[in-house]
């Protein structure tokens, strides 16, 4: 039932120091190509997350950086290239696929349900049911416990102003809406959590609540993927920045090889080094 | 890989993640009466049809005194039966944000089946029952086909299935009806009443009870239900939630099929006939309960209860109207006043969150 034991296997305590690559990626992408119509979005992009980092991803608008995480997902199936995960080859034709692996994703949009509770979406999809006969006969939801454990997850999370958690969506603030988002990754991305701008919607207190949380993931052992516009933030928080550029990797660099003002140059063109 | 992933915990064994992310606050607009009578009638979509429902008995009760004559409530269960069935598979497909034109035509389709089968071909009467199940089944999964296959809009695909399925119900019948002596005793016993405190209830109208019942449990209380909820809602936030969405879409009008086989079965004991012009106003008179309901036509939004008190306020108006001596006519301007004041309502409360 649970892949995290028999598919996978990480050497727990031997993570790499925060700036050196890891021998294998526990997430590697090569050579994906996506195309609308005639509009390429990925044009050969690679991708390695190694244990123990933060990966952020920055770009211009229209980059392919949403495109690139919707293709590490299943949220979009890439027309060719390969993903790996922890040196095994793996196909996602639907997110659901990569939440299996436990790879868990913060959308661009963040897409929650907005008529559904807290509780309901922290669950969607992987509602818990009943013990016995009410469970497997009737297909009983245990909405007590679903609701018991969001609650204590939040709290865990430390996400302290959703005290109520069947309370629905569209009743909570942009930046609430961007916690329970943010909440349903960090709580069952068991293997890699992934952030599309998690922190768009959030003011600058809340966005270093949110930084912090990633930090804490990564030192659960939890690799995250950060894709954020806010360049004090990614050199904060990364331990390396994939630059994406005209949907292609145009490099990979440090926050301590590179100054904030080069990363850009290499962003907008101005420079390739 | 399984489609449902396993119930998981959330990470857990992690130790607790110290520290507070403390996000913005509620904001909630519980300032004004009317702000808070908005958040109420959005929090309870059957609120404002129950109040509705209420007061509409009270008014005819005290216009007419015949209304709570004992055969008068008798007359208006047994008026919202068939209505009320075909409701409930019209509010799972609104749920989803679809709508279905053809359910009048389906339920047809699936009476005559149920009623030449068993009279001009013999079939034992319960299996004539089980072959028009049949019937409503293949009808609902040919509509969430051409929905989730062919990416057509709902109201499309069901007004061409509207067409394609009467065609196909009057050559399969020849244009006549089936009447009740042909018919045998158990496909016509859902007209058959018992008398509860001298109330005579129609066994039909039990079933359509069951049916709320097992329908509004289903909803509320399995996964299932909750995902057609949350495709209702936001089609891409489910799918990227890990939802199947045309699985749930296609298990939605199925399901509505099977609904709609069972409405038919009461039909015929309601008529104690099959006919194949029993449907056309079906279709309309099932949206209008659904939206009366305060099942919202955006989806994601709604109860199956809603429906019954929206068939029962349809069902009220048009009885307690014609008791108090007025024309037809003021029924269907009633009814089409009751649709524009419930959409209204809901474009109001929906306003509460943009
Ligand atoms: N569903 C789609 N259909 C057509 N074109 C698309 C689609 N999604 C993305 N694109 C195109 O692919 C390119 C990359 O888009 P993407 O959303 O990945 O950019 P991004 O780097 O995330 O930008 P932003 O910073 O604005 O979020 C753009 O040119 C966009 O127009
Ligand atoms: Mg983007």
């Amino acid at each position: 039932m649970d892949p995290k034991g028999t598919q996978l296997t990480i050497t727990e305590g031997d993570r790499p120091s925060s700036t050196l690559p890891y021998s294998q990626p526990v997430l590697q992408a090569k050579a994906l190509v996506k195309t609308y119509g005639k509009v390429v979005g990925l044009d050969g992009v690679d991708l390695e997350l190694y244990q123990g980092e933060v990966l952020a991803v920055i770009g211009d608008n229209g980059a392919g950086k949403s495109t690139l995480i919707k293709c590490l997902t299943g949220a979009e199936i890439p027309d060719t290239g390969e993903l790996w995960l922890n040196g095994r080859r793996v196909q996602f034709k639907r997110p659901q696929d990569a939440k299996h692996y436990g790879i868990e994703t913060v959308y661009q949009g963040l897409a929650v349900s907005p008529a559904l509770d807290i509780a309901s979406n922290l669950y969607l999809g992987r509602e818990i049911r009943e013990q016995g006969f009410a469970g497997t006969v009737l297909r009983i939801m245990d909405t007590r416990l679903m609701r018991a454990n969001a609650k204590q997850e939040l709290d865990r999370l430390g996400i302290s102003t959703l005290q109520d958690v069947t309370v629905a969506i569209e009743n909570l603030s942009g930046g609430q809406r961007q916690a329970v988002a943010v909440a349903r990754a960090a709580a069952f991305g068991s293997k890699v959590v992934i952030l599309d701008e998690p922190t768009a919607a959030l003011g600058v207190r809340e966005s270093g609540q949110v930084l912090d949380l990633i930090r804490r993931l990564r030192d659960e052992g939890i690799p995250v993927i950060l894709v954020s516009h806010n360049m004090p933030q990614v050199f904060e928080v990364a331990d390396r920045i994939h630059i994406q550029r005209l949907g292609k990797r145009a490099a990979v660099i440090t926050p301590q090889s590179h100054s904030m003002t080069e990363a850009v140059a290499i962003m907008t063109g101005a420079s390739t080094e | 890989m399984s489609a449902q992933p396993s119930p998981t915990s959330p990470a857990s064994g992690a130790p607790p993640r110290k520290g507070s992310v403390d996000l913005a606050t509620e904001f909630l607009d519980r300032s004004s009466p009317l702000g808070r009578i908005r958040n109420l009638l959005h929090r309870y979509p059957a609120l404002s049809p129950g109040i509705v429902l209420v007061a509409a008995v009270i008014i005819f009760g005290v216009i007419s005194p015949r209304f709570f004559f004992v055969s008068n409530l008798s007359l208006i269960t047994q008026q919202v039966a068939v209505v009320g069935t075909l409701a409930i598979a019209q509010t799972l497909i609104i749920l989803t944000a679809g709508i279905d034109l053809s359910v009048g035509a389906i339920m047809v389709l699936a009476s005559l089946v149920m009623a030449q089968t068993a009279s001009a071909n013999h079939v034992p009467a319960p299996l004539a029952l089980v072959i028009g199940l049949i019937v409503g089944l293949l009808a609902g999964a040919v509509n969430g086909a051409l929905v989730t296959r062919l990416k057509l809009p709902p109201f499309i695909v069901t007004l061409g299935t509207l067409n394609v399925f009467l065609a196909v119900s009057l050559l399969y019948s020849n244009g006549a009806s089936v009447i009740g002596q042909q018919i045998p005793d158990l496909i016509t016993s859902t007209g058959n009443t018992f008398s509860v405190d001298g109330v005579g209830i129609t066994y039909g109208v039990v079933i359509m009870l069951v049916l709320y019942i097992v329908m509004a449990f289903v909803m509320t209380k399995t996964a299932w239900g909750r995902h057609v909820y949350a495709v209702g809602d936001d089609k891409e936030s489910a799918r990227l939630a890990g939802i199947s969405v045309n699985r749930v879409l296609l298990s939605v009008y199925i399901a509505a099929g099977a609904i709609l086989a069972i409405g038919a079965w009461i039909q015929i004991g309601r008529a104690d006939a099959a006919s194949p012009n029993a449907g056309t106003d079906l279709n309309l008179d099932s949206i209008t309960a659904v939206v009366i309901g305060g099942t919202s036509l955006f989806g994601g939004r709604g109860t199956i209860w809603g429906s019954l008190l929206g068939a029962l306020i349809v069902g009220v108006f048009r009885n307690g109207l014609a008791l108090a001596g007025l024309d037809v006519l003021y029924q269907t301007l009633a009814v089409g006043i009751l649709i524009i004041v419930a959409v209204s309502l809901d474009q109001w409360i929906r306003k509460a969150r943009s």
